[in-house]
């Protein structure tokens, strides 16, 4: 646990001393955090009003099915946060990247990668250490932005029925649990490009491709193929934990010291 | 300390790895406790690859290692843990300070007072006053005495220098060397890979000059008797050919060559046969100005192995 913690100061002391990887790190969460708040304070106001039916707004037909109840701003304002909750559903995907992007070729070009590996740190410690740098700001990050959203939410005051669907369990489960578990797989993902590539650069590009199966989901669900629920959240949960596990597991195979120290340049 | 049997290495190069790189040969060697052990070879002969061998840092392709105590491939964790590695280039983290640098490998070597342990190491390699200091700010001596720190931080039994002064200007070096001598001194034991043979002649107790293969093993003056034998040169105000013959017939004396106003004698015991010689010079009526031995340098040596290993291949 010492050699983990190790890492983990060690990583979070270079990264918090790059500026632009902090105005990186920030930048994101604060324009996914200010923009859905824009987008419903001004649909929450004229744009829908009460009189344009739910059936005539262009909306999913399996969505609009669940609006029964709802005045047509709550359901459209429903609607513009679901894909604003899989825009937050990015932060932990996009944070943990950056960091861990350059986690290996950044020691690669630096050379003192040699060294680290020198010392008794076992391949597993190196990993969870190099992981948890990563992923612990990215959580961190997004439960914070979610709470800022939550809060902008009040002070534009967003009507019971989207405060309550905010606040349901789908979306809690989403933030709360499938969040890290984002960032544990997009943070493995990050590790393992960053010690195949040569290049910070196109580790930090490689690495943003874990985006790609999230960016499917928004366009499913903008589509109306996918309408988010519960059991879509705790099957998203189920799935991204095998997954995770599993990339763990094959991380700490595919981790070659001698391949990673001989093989780079 | 270090002991290897038919140690090797083979790289699979080529995308599909389709050709084979021998970079370490059926390396056997022995380096006792207390050694300072200098491996000498040309670049690319492979002595990075075995100092990373023998840290357990790459897998050997063949052959057996005990490094510490440990076997090699079996017990790389405990090996890593009592040796210490300067590697070639410091590697340090730039953007944190040299204090922060020392901590973080005390940490992972688990040392015991890291602060006392990190604080000595700052004070002994006059590094203590800019302790605060990012190591970007560095020079490349500072950076490499920060290095030497950092591979001695956990008190290993056991040091690892690759190419410890390459690259860095006199001053450096020296300083360098002078600690590498201080390490020496207190007892440990040290294997350290050189081009710099003057250095290597200063400091270690045996070399080994390496080209994939190893080519030999001694301490350089027995190294240079065996490869030049020992030669004396007798310094006469003229010689006679006479003379010549003279010293041919006295025992230990081997082949005879007058170059100038000199009688260059190849002897196996100059220690024994030079009181002959010079009694029977002497006699003979030649006027004797100086003595001395011709001393073949580490250089000359290691050129003449390496040349004919080429020759060879």
């Amino acid at each position: 646990m010492k050699h983990i913690k190790t890492i983990i100061n060690k990583e979070w002391s270079e990264v918090f001393k790059n500026r632009w990887v902090i105005s990186t790190m920030t930048l994101l969460p604060m324009l996914f955090t200010a923009l859905p708040l824009v987008m419903l304070a001004t649909t929450g106001g004229s744009a829908l009003s009460a009189e344009i039916g739910a059936e005539s707004s262009g909306l999913p037909a399996g969505f609009v099915a669940g609006c029964a109840g709802l005045s047509a701003t709550d359901c459209m304002q429903i609607y513009l946060l679901n894909q604003f909750m899989l825009m937050f559903m990015m932060m932990p995907l996009m944070i943990p990247t950056t960091i861990a992007a350059y986690s290996i070729v950044g020691e690669k070009t630096t050379r003192s990668l040699e060294p680290l590996l020198a010392t008794p740190i076992t391949t597993i410690e190196l990993l969870a250490g190099k992981g948890l740098a990563a992923v612990i700001p990215g959580a961190l990050i997004s439960y914070a932005a979610f709470g800022v959203f939550i809060l902008g939410g009040l002070i534009i005051k967003l009507s019971p029925a989207v405060l309550a669907y905010i606040l349901s369990p789908t979306w809690l489960l989403g933030i709360l649990v499938l969040g890290p578990i984002l960032s544990v797989i997009a943070a493995i993902f990050a590790i393992y490009v960053s010690s195949r590539v040569s290049d910070p650069r196109v580790a930090e590009q490689l690495s943003g491709m874990v985006i790609m199966p999230l960016l499917l989901v928004m366009f499913a669900v903008l589509a109306g193929k996918i309408v988010i629920n519960i059991w879509f959240m705790l099957i998203a949960i189920v799935v991204c934990t095998i997954v995770a596990f599993g990339m763990l597991h094959l991380g700490t195979i595919i981790f070659d010291r001698e391949n990673i120290l001989t093989k780079w340049k | 300390m270090i002991k290897t049997q038919g140690l090797t290495k083979v790289f699979k190069i080529g995308k599909k790895g389709e050709t084979e790189l021998v970079a370490v040969d059926d390396l056997s060697l022995e380096v006792e406790s207390g050694e300072v052990f200098g491996f000498l070879g040309p670049n690319g002969a492979g002595k990075t690859t075995t100092v990373r061998m023998l840290t357990g840092l790459i897998r050997p392709s063949s052959g057996s290692a005990q490094v510490a105590g440990f076997e090699l491939g079996e017990d790389d964790t405990n090996i890593r843990r009592n040796v210490g590695i300067l590697t070639e280039s410091p590697g340090m983290y730039e953007r944190l300070t040299a204090e922060k640098n020392l901590t973080i490998f005390a940490n992972l070597y688990d040392v015991p007072d890291i602060e006392k342990s990190v604080n000595k190491y700052l004070s002994m390699l006059d590094l203590w006053e800019r302790r605060h200091d990012a190591v970007g700010s560095f020079s490349k001596g500072m950076r490499q005495k920060l290095a030497v720190a950092r591979a001695l931080i956990h008190e290993p039994q056991i040091l690892f220098l690759d190419e410890p002064t390459t690259g860095l200007d006199p001053e450096a070096s020296k300083t360098v060397r002078d600690f590498v001598e201080e390490l020496k001194n207190e007892g440990r034991t040290i294997f350290m890979t050189t081009h710099n043979l003057d250095e290597a002649e200063r400091l270690c107790d045996r070399v080994g000059i390496f080209q994939q293969k190893l080519l030999t093993v001694d301490s350089p003056s027995n190294l240079r008797e065996k490869m030049f034998g020992r030669k004396v040169v007798f310094h006469l105000s003229e010689v006679k050919p006479e003379w010549i013959d003279l010293v041919t017939n006295i025992a230990g004396a081997g082949n005879v060559e007058a170059v100038d106003n000199k009688l260059v004698i190849s002897l196996q015991d100059p220690e024994a046969s030079n009181p002959e010689i010079i009694k029977a010079l002497v006699m003979a009526g030649a006027q004797l100005r100086f003595v001395g031995e011709i001393r073949h340098s580490l250089e000359q040596i290691y050129l003449e192995m390496v040349k004919s290993t080429e020759r060879g291949q």
